[in-house]
């Protein structure tokens, strides 16, 4: 097992002039489990396939463990690639087919019976080992292609969106299938998805890219809870966080009537390129509705209500309010509010809305950059 | 039954719409279906019988069905062997609204050989190794190309008969991308890959017994890296020579023929005092003879029949002291005189089991050992004849293969 290190690693497609990846550093520990996660064209896969061996790396080193593998070929990498190829063998035993890798590479048919075996056992497959795969359920056969790759005891795991080619209902179930199996193995594992929700329900840590460049490394819970700039705040939770730019005076962004208090950090981080303007975050369960008369009341005109059983989401229209709001989920000058579904308004009603203290997240109006927690 | 379905097709074909897309592949009707061996796959595929033709019917994710559909396309486009798209459906749904995955579509390839049909037939010995020829070509092609392929194996691969060896052609991209140019860790994985499926597929052949006993599977395997390696130096290779030996251009490019490539572009640097020169291979492009053969004659067929049947336009010319004709005449004489009475001659219940060009190669295969046999140089229109009674009758019909029943060849379902 081992680490991996991204040592100001960059890729430069050949006639372009900006790169695929650009001086990427990331650290991943051993045994973690690491998701690359970001919208199409961010470089994801391309940072993935510079660890693989499958993409040149123009500038910088990749490192696993102590040694720098930036040119050494993929077989030699040590690495697993899993899921690339899960055709199973129709005639061969699960157990053949699990290990029929080691076979070739000249593995003691001892040795080979001992790992199969005990990848079986992780995998709850023990009794299907002498059994052709005809036998297997649909998620039994994932899990001996899996075993394939355990078998080998690589290094490193590498995924890259392994469940994209599944139906809903197995991508779920194959999720939380691959989560826990990691940690069981402790294996260091770098997983590609676009799915954000996939990022954090599987991963140690998440990390963020868009166009090339690392937007921010963390937990789940911190990319939540603190996401580093507009970007990872809008990318990051479901449905989208809302996002305006409103004007600053007195201490407070003006949202309409509605004053909404900024921390003293916040303010004295303020430059003259952000013209008395920030950006103002707030995810959806962070409001309240409250009276009209609330001098933090934000008045909302009900869209459409989103019921979902246990939640419900507004999608209204923002009244009365100068600034420009709007979630990547939701359309100009939307607003989206989680509301318990029991007291759900009804359609073109009017609610008022106030951000509950604390968790509201302020960014720099010109850089995008997060200006304080609070 | 409300489905919406949405068909993206380059030509979409009306009968598309009556098969029963409210039905999960794996239920589908054997009325519907064509009894076609089915390959390895970890997806529903379906063989169907459809405007007289044969269409593959693959379910899979959305996304990647139309990422698949799109390389195709591609692939097709830049005359790379592969099966032809025929298009995406989407919005499929069964009786009770239920959703269905999406299908990729694609069309039968006329001719083709699964190598595990192949493989149960039984046939020379050495199959394995031609197919593994064949494949070595078309991965080497690919990624000349720039196609990073991701999960090479038997397969994903369909073979054609091409004179006495096999010519194969793409089938599954699923894996695919295609690159401007590939680095060699692309490369090396790619053949590496290819290395372990092929071991892994005839080792599950060998499970089966439908291997002979004494095949070396590892030893295939890695023989598939050899050619690989070996074409592809040959087709990339900088050399390096003195400047008084300036015949070896015309060698490499002669060699580079030989091998069924055309040399597209050949940079030639000198260094400063003129005594030794570097040629490299920049753009190759596979098919000289194939390319050859329709410039003279419109036939189009594969590389090594178009060798077989160059050779054939060249004696003819020779038998007929012509050599200094025109070569398109001399072609066009041949083609009418000797190449199409011969297929014409063979009757036309028997005419579809082979290609007509691989008719003509192997009647004179034919014409050649009843010749050796008879001690005299028998004609053309009675070895024809002595063919179709003692070879032909008994082959199977190859247009549309019928071969494991589909109770046997759907194993991995």
């Amino acid at each position: 097992m081992a680490t991996v290190t991204y040592d100001h690693a960059s890729r430069i497609y050949p006639g372009t002039e900006r790169p695929a990846v650009d001086q990427l550093n990331l650290h991943v520990e051993d045994g973690e489990f690491l998701v690359l996660v970001g919208p199409s064209g961010c470089g994801k896969s391309t940072s993935l396939r510079m660890l693989a061996g499958l993409e040149d790396v123009n500038a910088g080193r990749i490192l696993i463990g102590d040694r720098d593998v930036t040119d050494v070929q993929p077989k030699d990498r040590d690495i697993a690639m899993v899921f690339q190829n899960y055709a199973l063998y129709p005639h061969m035993s699960v157990a053949d087919n699990m290990g029929f890798a080691l076979k070739i590479a000249g593995t003691p048919k001892t040795e080979i019976r001992s790992r199969v075996e005990e990848a079986a056992k992780i995998l709850d497959l023990t009794e299907y080992l002498d059994r052709k795969p005809k036998a297997l359920s649909g998620g039994q056969r994932q899990r001996v292609a899996m075993g394939r790759a355990i078998v080998r005891q690589p290094q490193v795991f590498l995924m890259d969106e392994p469940l994209s080619n599944l139906d809903a209902k197995l991508r779920v179930q194959t999720r939380t299938q691959i989560a826990s199996l990691q940690r069981r193995l402790g294996v260091t594992t770098v997983y590609v998805t676009h799915d954000q929700t996939e990022a954090l329900t599987m991963g140690d840590r998440i990390a963020v890219l868009k166009d090339g460049l690392l937007q921010q490394v963390g937990t789940p819970r911190e990319m939540y809870d603190a996401p580093a700039n507009v970007f990872v705040a809008g990318f990051i939770g479901s449905p989208a966080m809302n996002l305006g730019t409103f004007s600053v005076a007195d201490g407070s962004a003006h949202i309409g009537q509605a004053r909404i208090p900024v921390s003293r950090d916040a303010l004295a981080s303020l430059t003259p390129e952000d013209n008395n303007k920030i950006t103002l975050g707030f995810r959806p369960e962070a409001l309240d509705i409250v009276s009209a008369s609330d001098p933090s009341a934000i008045p909302v005109e009900v869209n459409i209500v989103e019921e979902l059983g246990s939640d419900a989401y507004v999608y209204g229209t923002l009244k009365g309010g100068q600034g420009e709001l709007s979630s990547p989920e939701a359309g100009e000058n939307e607003v989206i509010v989680r509301i318990n579904p029991r007291t759900a308004p009804a359609k073109g009603e009017r609610i008022h809305v106030s951000i509950r203290p604390g968790q509201e997240h302020v960014f720099s109006s010109s850089s995008g950059l997060r200006l304080s927690n609070a | 039954m409300a489905q919406n379905l949405q068909i993206t097709a380059a030509r979409p074909d009306p009968a598309l719409l009556d098969l029963p897309w409210d039905v999960p592949l794996a239920d589908w009707p054997s009325s519907v279906l064509a009894a076609l061996p089915r390959g390895i796959s970890r997806h529903v595929v379906r063989f169907v019988k459809m405007s007289g033709g044969v269409i593959a019917v693959k379910e899979i994710g959305e996304t990647v069905a139309y990422r698949e559909y799109e390389l195709l396309r591609q692939l097709s486009r830049i005359d790379v062997p592969s099966v032809d798209p025929v298009g995406v459906i989407t919005g499929r749904q069964d009786k009770n609204g239920e959703r269905l995955e999406a299908v990729l579509i694609t069309k039968h390839l006329q001719f083709s050989l699964p190598y595990r049909s192949l493989f149960s037939q039984t046939l020379r010995p050495d199959t394995a190794t031609r197919l593994i020829d064949a494949l070595a070509v078309l991965l080497v092609r690919l990624h000349l190309i720039g196609f990073y392929w991701g999960d090479v194996s038997l397969s994903n691969t369909l073979f054609r008969r091409d004179a006495e060896t096999f010519a194969a052609y793409l089938v599954d991209a699923e894996t695919g991308d295609l690159h401007a140019k590939l680095s060699p860790g692309q490369r090396s994985y790619d053949v590496e890959l290819a290395r372990t499926n092929i071991i892994g597929e005839l080792m599950d052949l060998a499970a089966g017994e439908l291997l002979d006993e004494d095949v070396d599977t590892i030893a295939i395997g890695d023989a598939l890296l050899e050619r690989y390696n070996e074409l592809w130096s040959a087709l990339t290779d900088e050399e390096s020579f003195g400047s008084d030996e300036r015949w070896r251009v015309a060698a490499r490019i002669d060699r580079l023929n030989t091998l069924g490539f055309d040399v597209g572009e050949l940079e030639i640097t000198t260094d400063i005092d003129g005594t030794s020169v570097q040629i490299q291979p920049k753009v190759v492009d596979a098919g000289h003879h194939s390319r050859r053969l329709l410039r003279l004659t419109g036939l189009d067929v594969q590389e090594n029949q178009a060798r077989r049947l160059l050779n054939d336009l060249d004696s003819f010319r020779a038998a007929t002291d012509r050599q200094n004709d025109e070569e398109e005449f001399v072609a066009h004489d041949w083609l009418s005189g000797v190449f199409e009475p011969t297929v014409r001659a063979v009757p036309r219940d028997q005419r579809r089991k082979l290609e007509p060009a691989q008719l003509f190669h192997e009647v004179l295969d034919h014409r050649w050992y009843i010749s050796e046999q008879q001690k005299r140089d028998v004609p053309l229109p009675e070895a024809v004849a002595s063919y179709v009674d003692n070879v032909l009758r008994d082959r199977p019909d190859e247009m549309a293969i019928l071969g494991l029943p589909p109770e046997h060849a759907d194993q991995q379902e």
